[in-house]
């Protein structure tokens, strides 16, 4: 951690029972979110990623690990309200997330009154956080949300988180549900406040497209884990992972990849109650080799800002990935 | 599945709800048949209720010597068995039964949301302890439950109102639990506990207004059971004997032999008004909760 983290993740846990034994939808991530940074977190469905973002801030409860807020321990109510005061959530679907028998202006002045902002300074700040979003005050304060669009109501819940005038914003896939058009518009919005109120952002998304353009560093994640990490332009154009390798050949980027081999997945992601011996991608890698199946590879520097939990990457096996590449 | 069908999807989902818009109850009450039936019966009694004492042509308990007196010009329903008016005793009566009503339907409205609030809410432990309670005051018959508490206790209108208060309000807790164990994982709840929001606050701001229009819907039904059950409370002499009701008529009538002298017109005024009532208030009430829950609706 230096004076620029905003949180930190530390070898972070999340298990769910399931039927069929315990779910891990999060296996041990560590992540680190600087101020003013848009980080990316990119995954299938299933990868853990919207779980990651819950137990970020404490709505769903972690099995092991950290996370820490300026390097303090968040624990117990008084470090959670200041979390959650200081860092806000975006949900996936803004048709469930306004409460349908609240007015708009009830929906963004809610987190004033539930962190105990005074009164005074309720309708100012209301004001402003509507309008930086691109909604009129006058005309939508007194909507319901049945009377809004899709759009619209994802930017009512963007300016409920903002009116609190947060460092961080979690974004859990903030546009997945939304129309092309209207899709830009809430990026631009976002992208907008990262550049005047030097928001950070932790970007959700299963589409890596959009992670490209909009995130200074992308992790990405499969079954409950970071298997790779590193600036955006590195971490798409010259993926280390087979995995990332994978994702990116599968989606149309332009000038990513490099225009190499297409190397399509086989197979479905595995359920999280029986994540995969060794390294959890080895039954679905194409460039398995030897150890893949016994050892499970932690993060390994790959050069510049990147790290791969890939065992092709680790030195001491140098000779025998050689090997592999020579069949 | 495409994005047009899925939008398509969350626009049916996003659905004005019950009590969204001012004019729906409205609608709902002059717009159907039923509604208009059921108000305009509802305000023919509350008008009785509220100015009986003053239009009645007899003191209620004036006795005379004309005793079990058909009906005829001076008495319109006849006389009972101590020589009162019967359309006045009908007319003052209005006021115990739907005071009964409504007060025992609010008792068990209010302790019937708060067991499925906090059971639905919470979950766990607390949850199990109310659901076992909840089962056990559905299961037991009410009545003989009734007439045992209310044989307990002093007869008096308040006995009366809190025993089948106590007694009716399981079903409405039922249904609120059901309700919030839906509304507690919906995505606003969650958003508001992303933003530091205690279990109180999102009871009282999320969860009790998304059930309100459910809670109302059951009550109204609740009002016409209690009206039925202080009848039959009050014609098995557990009512307040110092007030007269339609109950207590009903009582009065049978002890003094009223059905075998052939008084029809005793016992058949207070009979039809309990029927007319109870079933006005009851159509309202299917009215209210086919509006909240769409799927007891016959076509979509």
């Amino acid at each position: 951690m230096n004076d620029e983290t905003l949180m930190d993740v530390r070898e972070l846990e999340v298990q769910f029972r399931a039927r069929r034994g315990v779910a891990r939808a999060v296996d041990g991530v560590s992540l680190e979110w600087r101020r003013g940074e848009v980080l990316g977190v990119v995954g299938e469905s299933g990868s853990g990623k919207s779980t990651l973002a819950r137990a970020m801030l404490g709505l769903v409860p972690s099995a092991a690990g950290a996370v820490e807020l300026e390097g303090r321990a968040v624990n117990g109510k008084a470090s959670l309200g200041e979390l959650r005061r200081r860092v806000q959530m975006i949900f996936q679907d803004p048709y469930q997330t306004l409460n349908p028998r609240q007015r708009v202006g009830t929906i963004v002045t809610e987190p004033l009154i539930v962190q105990g902002v005074p009164r005074g300074e309720h309708e100012a700040r209301v004001r402003r956080a509507l309008e930086d979003v691109g909604l009129d005050p006058e005309r939508f304060g007194g909507r319901y949300p049945y009377q809004l669009s899709g759009g619209q109501r994802q930017r009512v819940a963007i300016a409920a988180a903002l009116v609190l005038e947060p460092e961080g914003l979690i974004c859990d896939e903030p546009v997945s549900m939304l129309d092309a058009s209207v899709r830009t518009q809430i990026l631009a919005v976002l992208g907008e406040l990262k550049r005047r109120r030097g928001l950070g952002l932790v970007f959700i998304t299963h589409d890596l497209s959009l992670a490209w353009a909009l995130c200074d560093r992308i992790a990405v994640m499969y079954l409950g884990r970071v298997v790779e990490q590193g600036s955006a332009p590195d971490v798409i154009e010259r993926p280390q992972h087979p995995y990332t390798q994978a994702l990116v050949t599968a989606v149309p980027v332009p000038s990513a990849g490099g225009g190499g081999r297409r190397e399509l997945l086989s197979g479905e992601l595995p359920d999280a109650t029986a994540v995969p011996s060794g390294c959890r991608f080895h039954p679905r890698c194409p460039r398995r080799f030897g150890p893949c199946d016994r050892v499970d590879p932690p993060l390994i520097a790959t050069g510049g800002s990147q790290l791969a939990a890939c065992l092709l990457h680790d030195p001491a096996l140098a000779t025998e990935v050689q090997a592999a590449r020579g069949d | 599945m495409s994005g047009e069908q899925a939008g398509a999807a969350v626009e049916v989902l996003a659905q004005p709800e019950f009590g969204d818009e001012p004019g729906t109850v409205r609608e709902l009450l002059l717009g159907t048949w039923r509604g208009r039936f059921g108000l305009a019966v509802v305000a023919l009694f509350a008008f009785m209720a509220l100015f009986g004492k003053a239009i009645a042509p007899y003191p209620p308990d004036a006795s005379s010597l004309d005793v079990l007196a058909p009906p005829s010009i001076h008495h319109l329903l006849g006389t009972t068995e101590s020589g009162a008016d019967v359309l006045s005793q009908v007319l003052v009566g209005a006021r115990v039964s739907i005071v009964v009503g409504l007060a025992a339907a609010a008792i068990s409205a209010v302790l019937g949301s708060t067991v499925g609030l906090v059971g639905g809410y919470f979950g766990g432990w607390t949850d199990r302890g109310l659901d076992a309670l909840e089962n056990w005051f559905l299961v037991i018959p009410t009545l003989p439950l009734m007439i045992v508490l209310a044989r307990l206790l002093n007869p008096s209108l308040t006995v009366l109102i809190a025993v089948i208060g106590l007694t009716s309000w399981a079903g409405t807790g039922r249904i609120v639990r059901a309700q919030v164990l839906t509304l507690r994982e919906r995505a606003f709840v969650e958003r508001a506990r992303a933003l530091g929001a205690g279990d109180g606050y999102i009871i009282r701001k999320h969860i009790l207004p998304n059930t309100l229009p459910l809670i109302f819907a059951n009550t109204v039904l609740i009002v016409a059971v209690a009206i039925l059950s202080e009848a039959a409370l009050s014609f098995l002499g557990l009512g307040d004997p110092t007030r007269i009701s339609w109950g207590t008529m009903l009582e009065n009538a049978f002890e003094s032999g009223a059905p075998s002298a052939q008084a029809w017109w005793y016992v058949i005024p207070p009979g039809l008004c309990i029927t007319v009532l109870v079933l006005a208030i009851s159509i309202l009430g299917y009215l209210f909760e086919e509006h909240v829950n769409p799927r007891l609706r016959e076509h979509g």
